[in-house]
């Protein structure tokens, strides 16, 4: 194909997550309104501090207005035609894996995602979450050993309430921006890890989030502690059914370290885009922020972004502990027509805090990728860095590149260095490695993974190899 | 070396070809036989380089009537990966900087890429950094530019060193040098003339794109043919490129306007 394709060429190869499980799913009818989440909340059995938790969350989610500030377009979200409550029929939680459904399981073996106890990851333990509840998570009797509490957030509000308490809407308030807001009342379950002073936690953690059915959004909670001198790894990542319809994702993640804590947060997104034509596909609009609170704590964002038709999303570090350090690796891979506005919050308040940014867009097809960056230093930041670069690379030319780069700066002894560039693998790029032996697709996937390749060196080990073939196999061409 | 019975490697045959419509070979015939150096000179425009271009397979050029026959196959067929796994070489006049691509990594794979085409052993990261290694010394090459991006930040120099590196690791049965020496100081065009002159042997062929003697002065070319108008006007040996350098090209200009007279180009040699 080589001598008559050109880079424009390139298209997705079919999405290989999008079957459906067939499966008896427990739904609450359509629609938003305050009995739906009392509704949410009575079915988890929570505590009264959850419910008004939630309640004043709804509330000041109808007083707010859906951002339009984003270089994203979509037609209207229909938030009574969503249904805020799907989960597979089943007891709430199996003691054992040998409770849970064998079709679940299978759902997540097809994912390459074994939860059973021959086949599992060796050194990673997994929270599995599908629509709307937490299935199994693995390794949970070893980490508790270490004392690390890793479970579902439903049952971490069940067992630790006072943790959950303590941390939930401390870093995102429930109000903080409509999304966040409409996940503060309709949350339904994610991931809840603890890691206690002094330890090292000592396998990787990650949580598979899976969407399942069509008219279900999915609004998971992540909260994350790492108490004095903690450190975790963490990983998510997501898939969900082919559909021609959207669904709406609006996740809250928080992160918290203390003193010298170090919290790494990796996520590799590969919701549904849509078809070539923009049809179906998830609308991903997640709020994920951390806080550095203690001295000398560090937080670390690490996203390879593939998937979802529309994405919204910031990985922010806010850097309050003196000397702290906040990092935002991103790729972003936009294709066909998808839209991507991501990027990240550096707010530095600590004195001789540091932060870093590495974003690379790449756009193909018709997709439109923008980079949104906000760098704040605040009037106690004295000595504070921050070093942000952001490349764009654009494939083909019908895909376009953004970036939005903001600096406000209240401290006159701060340094925030911000460097860009936009390239474009040319012809004459692709010819040159095609006439030394190189076949067409390799060249362009040597290419973009040599230009993502400063973030593929922050991925957990595990996880890097398959980022660099998640891209290229999202890049395939078919066309022969 | 001229060997008469030596293997033909590549028979071009009244080969036309445009890009964006505009025709730029007007029937080129040229046949290279193994153990052979070519020159191919002319002024801008007369066709050398897109005469290169083609040879290697880029896809903007169009070849509108004509073959290429290489190692008895149909060259024009093949895409310009295949071409390069079998042994057809272009050294870029210009070569382009790929960012982010590490220059060992492209070498290791282009290397393997050929070896497996040829049914060898593809080698491992560290057998292959012992062969490059070796490679280096062919154009006294730094191993620091192994460790950068292919081309990037190179000079001139550097960039139509690291063309002949990928040559002495690819082992080519033809050669295209499209201007090698532009561009290039006396010291370094020795280093790179040098450099293709211990890869020339009795089995393959070079095929030299040059406007200059000097270059010829350092690699003997065993036949000389000048271009113009798309065309190859005259062949002769090495003394014909001594004669353009003391005459110029306007004869070229005397005997085009004697073709466009009105008579069928002729093979001249």
């Amino acid at each position: 194909m080589s001598s008559t394709a050109t880079v424009g060429d390139l298209v997705s190869q079919p999405y290989k997550y999008g079957f459906v499980t067939d499966i008896e799913t427990e739904k609450i009818p359509k629609g938003l309104s305050e009995d739906v989440v009392r509704l949410i909340s009575a079915k988890k059995e929570e505590p009264a501090f959850l419910l008004e938790f939630r309640l004043r969350a709804y509330r000041q989610w109808l007083q707010m207005q859906e951002p339009d500030w984003a270089a994203l377009g979509y037609p209207g979200i229909d938030y009574q035609d969503i249904i805020y409550y799907a989960a597979p029929k089943q007891q709430e939680k199996k003691a054992s894996l040998d409770e849970v459904d064998p079709k679940l399981l299978e759902t997540f073996d097809k994912l390459g995602i074994p939860l059973s106890e021959q086949k599992r990851l060796s050194n990673v333990a997994v929270d599995a979450v599908f629509d709307s509840v937490s299935i199994a998570t693995t390794y949970k009797e070893k980490l508790a050993e270490h004392g690390v509490i890793f479970c579902s957030i439903s049952e971490a509000v069940k067992e630790h309430p006072e943790l959950i308490e303590r941390y939930i809407g401390s870093v995102v308030p429930s109000n903080d921006n409509y999304f966040a807001a409409l996940n503060s009342a309709v949350f339904s379950d994610g991931s809840f890890v603890f890691i206690p002073k002094g330890v090292e936690c000592p396998m990787e953690l990650s949580t598979y989030f899976r969407i399942n059915s069509g008219d279900t959004g999915q609004f998971e909670r992540t909260l994350i502690v790492a108490e004095e001198a903690a450190s975790v790894s963490y990983l998510e990542g997501c898939t969900a059914p082919m559909f021609d319809t959207n669904q709406l994702h609006a996740a809250v993640v928080e992160l918290v370290a203390l003193d010298d804590a170090s919290i790494k947060y990796s996520t590799v997104q590969n919701w549904y885009a849509g078809d070539e034509n923009g049809k179906g596909g998830i609308y991903n609009f997640v709020t994920k922020r951390g806080q550095c609170r203690g001295a000398r704590s560090k937080i670390s964002w690490t996203q390879v972004e593939t998937g979802s038709a529309i994405t919204w999303k910031y990985p922010s570090c806010v850097l309050q502990g003196a000397d702290s350090v906040g990092e935002f690796y991103s790729v972003a891979l936009t294709n066909n027509k998808q839209q991507a506005d991501t990027g990240t919050k550096m707010v530095h308040v600590g004195p001789r805090t540091r932060s870093t940014i590495v974003s690379k867009g790449i756009s193909a097809g018709h997709s439109s990728n923008s980079y949104r960056g906000l760098v704040q230093i605040g009037p106690k930041a004295v000595g504070a860095k921050n070093y942000s670069q952001c490349d764009s690379m654009l494939i083909g030319d019908q895909a376009a590149a953004n970036t939005y780069p903001y600096i406000r700066s209240q401290q006159p002894d701060a340094a925030v260095e911000h460097e860009a560039s936009t390239c474009r693998i040319s012809e004459d790029q692709l010819f040159y490695l095609q006439s030394r032996g190189i076949g067409f697709e390799e060249a362009v996937s040597m290419m973009v993974s040599g230009f993502c390749r400063d973030v593929f060196n922050q991925l957990p080990m595990e996880f890097a190899a398959e980022a660099d073939k998640l891209l290229a196999l999202k890049l395939e061409g078919s066309v022969g | 070396m001229i060997r008469p019975d030596a293997p033909v490697l590549l028979e071009i045959r009244d080969l036309h070809a445009s890009v964006d419509d505009q025709t730029i070979l007007k029937g080129v015939n040229l046949t290279i036989r193994a153990g052979e150096i070519h020159a191919v000179m002319g002024r801008n425009g007369s066709g050398k380089s897109t005469l290169s271009k083609i040879l290697a397979g880029h896809p903007a050029y169009t070849v509108t009537a004509g073959s290429v026959t290489y190692n008895g196959e149909n060259l024009l067929e093949l895409d310009p990966e295949i071409r390069a796994r079998s042994g057809v070489f272009l050294s870029f006049q210009y070569p382009v900087e790929i960012p982010g691509v590490s220059n060992l990594e492209f070498l290791r794979v282009a290397t393997n890429a050929r070896r497996a085409h040829r049914g060898e052993e593809e080698l491992d990261t560290f057998a292959f950094e012992d062969l490059v290694r070796e490679r280096l010394a062919v154009v006294q090459m730094d191993p620091v530019f192994l460790d950068r991006s292919v081309n990037e930040g190179f000079s001139g120099g550097e960039k139509k060193r690291n063309e002949i590196l990928q040559m002495a690791l690819l082992e080519p049965l033809v050669a295209i040098l499209d201007e090698t020496d532009s561009g290039l100081d006396i010291d370094a065009l020795r280093i790179v003339a040098g450099g293709v002159n211990q890869l020339a042997s009795s089995d393959n062929a070079t095929l030299l794109i040059t406007h200059y003697q000097r270059l010829l002065d350092l690699i003997t070319p065993d036949y000389v043919h000048v271009m113009a108008a798309g065309r190859i006007l005259r062949t002769g040996g090495k003394e014909l490129a001594l004669e353009l350098e003391r005459t110029g090209y306007d004869w070229v200009d005397q005997e085009l306007a004697r073709l466009e007279g009105g008579r069928t180009p002729v093979e001249v040699g």
